[in-house]
């Protein structure tokens, strides 16, 4: 194959795939190229500002990309290309410099106004504390009087044993799974705070691009409004020692009555339980 | 100085250089400690490189196979430490002192005896460094980063790795020092600053960026080392520290380190696309002007590692916006390039092939890197394989690419002889196939969900890690094929010219080859 059938095959490929990151599929679904969309205002818009900048440099690269291409074959010694004897242009520099800045204008102004509204924590309508251990995470319900530890789930921890013979593709969300989720509400504009008990951890759910370091000794903040009731999964996103991939996220999201049920449930179970052992 | 370069000093070299060991040992000699920085980086190239072979081994199916946790995180942490301290830097610092005396008309380095000893530290440091595996509790098991509370739960490594990261530094600062000192006063009469090649002008400014930050990560890891053992609290919020407090100084050195590093390599790609296409670098002026707005630049950008950390707004966005602007003197120079082959005459041997794939990949590598500036979605993509992609494609067929093309684009001036062209076109694209296919689907991983610095991962993740892993393994094994190629090349092979390679332009073309051991010891003139 000659080397302009080769570059332009390698052209033809790189654009499929880049066309397949239009869409992006569900967090389940091997072979997945692209970011999730999510189930929030907020996730929505960042996937869609991800999309801007990544179709800004396609863009950008099929220009320059192409120019080079065209140099590598226009202008060969083996087909008798004569170089010229240019060498600068006071022009061309100061256009390569202010077309470049007037793009990252046009991207800067998006992207600070994801980032404002993502930072605006007013009018929370409740409070989740969650804490990082090595190695499982802890939620908190404040004011609730309700809590519990998450870890990884028996089957995953089971399996994921060096040299434990279980196949991993039997076991359902394999390292995704907890025995007990955080179960939030929907369209609850939910505030949690985060820290740490131990070392550094982060809080990752891609389907919210909710990510927050858990810093021990200190409370970071943030929020997150689901509009779509479901299971959403993700995972420590802080290297925090040996079990630091075995730390997942799990959050549960009900429509709101089923979450006040729940709620009751877990205060009722806890006051049954602690009532239990005074006696 | 000029009391050396007034009468014919040929006499001297009929002595030749020392016989054996002693030679390595004791050599002052530019050229000498270009070569025993550039064998050592290939060394530690391997060392670094089968640290990322257990990694990939071990991600190539999910479940563990191979290796426990623990383990899986001494080898990402050493693998990084190795290669960024034992492997590229010290491959351009090889390259510096090889070429900047020879471009710029110098008999040698302003301190030869410093450079000795800026060379030999790095073995007795690499080596320390690498025992710490087999220390009780092993290695350092935190990520190269070395973030606390983690980096201090390390067993008895830790003062070994922190005085290993300490030696590291001092060699680095040490050969600055000496590179800025025989730029700015052993140049030849009539080399004016602005008529220094690029390759001389990347390094004096990367000299002064060693220099800024390296004693700012000599302070970080000392201010770990009284944590651990002095009863310090700089990163204990119990005694009145910060964890955050580390990544702060350690990434006001970490930034600018990525750009000490890549500077050189855009020196060399400076120097070979030129030669192939048988035309000026395009810009010249233009090319100075944007590698010192990328240095100063990188000066203020340093929490775009740490968006997640709990910053203010105000920190998120100036972050954001400082670190989008570098795009614009990085792709100054990427224009200028494409220009230099506009309308020339190219011709395509090994060195200018692996300079067009540092072109195409490096900014590839610049794309993700500006999609990571936009903070909110960094959200996503921070501590994510998207990540680990975007600084391995800036990293290996961004740098390590710009090392090889050096080497081929020198070897003929260092050996006297071609290397064998026919393997060296083999090992690029070989090389070229293979880091595609292990990074580019690390884009995917992590845009789908997966974090770095695991070592097993949920099944929707598998496909691409299989293919990731082949990619690693079989860009791993096509190194062999340089080394080969280089020591065939230092054996024998077709004699080569003073000039070498038709377009090639510089004081270093006009000695011959394989060049004396003392080149220049009259200064030429540059008209």
């Amino acid at each position: 194959m000659s080397k302009t059938v080769r570059n332009h095959t390698i052209t033809r490929v790189l654009l499929v795939l880049a066309g397949s990151l239009l869409v992006a599929g569900s967090a389940n679904a091997a072979w997945e190229v692209n970011m999730p969309v999510g189930v929030t205002d907020v996730s929505q818009k960042v996937f869609d500002l991800h999309m801007l900048i990544f179709w800004v440099c396609v863009v950008i690269a099929v220009g320059v990309f192409g120019a080079m291409i065209y140099c590598m074959v226009a202008f060969r010694k083996s087909k008798g290309a004569v170089p010229a004897t240019f060498s600068h242009s006071t022009t061309a520099e100061i256009v390569w410099t202010i077309v470049p800045v007037l793009i990252l204008v046009a991207m800067a102004v998006p992207a600070a106004q994801v980032l404002v509204e993502i930072e605006d924590t007013r009018d929370t309508e409740m409070t989740v504390k969650i804490t990082g251990y090595q190695w499982k995470w802890q939620y908190e319900y404040v004011g609730e009087d309700v809590s519990f530890y998450s870890n990884l789930a028996a089957g995953s921890n089971r399996t994921r044993q060096l040299r434990s013979g279980i196949d991993p593709f039997q076991e359902d969300n394999y390292l995704l799974d907890v025995d007990r989720p955080l179960v939030v509400p929907a369209d609850t504009k939910i505030r949690y705070l985060i820290t740490s008990n131990d070392v550094l951890h982060a809080w990752w759910m891609p389907d919210f691009a909710v990510k927050k370091d858990a810093i021990p000794g200190f409370i970071n903040e943030g929020w997150f409004k689901v509009n779509e009731p479901g299971i959403y999964r993700g995972q420590c996103a802080e290297l925090c020692g040996k079990d630091h991939g075995f730390m997942p996220v799990v959050v549960r999201v009900l429509p709101k009555e089923e979450f006040a049920v729940w709620l009751a449930a877990e205060q009722g179970g806890e006051a049954m339980a602690s009532a239990t052992i005074t006696q | 100085m000029s009391a050396t370069t007034t009468h014919d000093e040929h006499h001297h070299d009929d002595h030749g250089p020392a016989k054996g060991i002693m030679r390595w040992i004791t050599t002052t000699n530019h050229k000498d400690i270009g070569t025993l920085y550039l064998f050592f980086a290939l060394a530690m190239l391997f060392v670094g490189g089968s640290m990322s072979l257990v990694i990939r081994a071990e991600l190539f199916q999910p479940g563990l196979q191979f290796v426990n946790p623990d383990f899986f995180n001494q080898m990402t942490t050493m693998h990084a430490l190795i290669m960024v301290f034992g492997m590229i830097m010290p491959a351009f610092v090889g390259f510096a002192n090889w070429m900047v005396p020879m471009m710029i008309g110098a008999p040698d380095m302003a301190l030869p005896r410093l450079n000795n000893w800026s060379f030999w530290i790095l073995p007795f440091a690499g080596t320390m460094l690498l025992s710490t595996l087999f220390m009780d509790g092993g290695g350092p098991a935190s990520g190269w980063t070395l973030y606390p509370p983690l980096v201090l739960q390390t067993g008895n490594a830790l003062p070994f790795a922190i005085f290993s990261v300490h030696l590291l530094g001092i060699s680095s600062i040490m050969g600055a020092i000496n590179i800025i000192v025989t730029i700015m006063n052993m140049r030849a009469p009539g080399m004016s600053l602005l008529k220094m090649p690029l390759f001389v002008w990347t390094w004096l400014i990367t000299a002064y960026l060693l220099i800024a930050v390296m004693p700012v990560l000599a302070g970080g890891v000392t201010m770990l080392l009284t944590d651990g053992f002095f009863g310090t609290s700089f990163f204990q919020a119990a005694g009145g520290g910060d964890p955050v407090l580390f990544q702060h100084i350690f990434w006001f050195f970490g930034h600018p380190e990525v750009y000490i590093i890549i500077l050189p390599a855009f020196g060399i790609v400076s120097q070979i696309i030129p030669t192939f296409s048988r035309k000026p670098l395009f810009g010249h002026d233009s090319m100075v002007y944007a590698t010192a707005s990328i240095a100063f630049l990188s000066f203020i950008v340093w929490a775009h590692h740490m968006f997640t950390v709990g910053m203010p707004l105000a920190g998120q966005l100036f972050f954001m916006l400082s670190t989008m602007l570098i795009a614009v003197p990085t792709g100054v120079k990427v224009f200028n390039w494409t220009a230099t082959m506009w309308r020339g005459s190219l011709s395509f041997e090994t060195p200018m092939l692996f300079a067009l794939a540092f072109l195409f990949l490096f900014t590839i590598g610049g794309f993700s890197g500006l999609m990571v500036a936009i903070a909110p979605a960094d959200f996503q993509y921070h501590d994510s394989y998207f990540v680990v992609a975007h600084f391995h494609y800036v990293l290996v067929p961004g740098a390590l690419f710009g090392a090889i093309a050096g080497a081929y684009f020198w070897l003929p001036k260092w050996t006297g002889h071609m290397y064998n062209e026919t393997l060296g076109k083999v090992h690029f694209w070989l090389s070229a196939i293979f880091v595609n296919l292990t990074f580019f689907p690390q884009h995917f991983v992590g845009l789908a969900g997966m974090p770095r610095r695991i070592p097993d991962y949920a099944t929707q993740f598998a496909d691409f890690n299989a293919i990731s892993s082949v990619g690693a393994f079989g860009f791993g094994f096509s190194q062999l094929l340089l080394v080969y190629i280089v020591i065939q090349c230092v054996r024998g092979g077709e004699k080569a010219t003073a000039q070498v390679w038709e377009g090639a332009d510089g004081l270093e073309w006009t000695v011959p080859s394989p060049a004396p051991y003392h080149t220049f010891e009259e200064a030429p003139t540059v008209r």
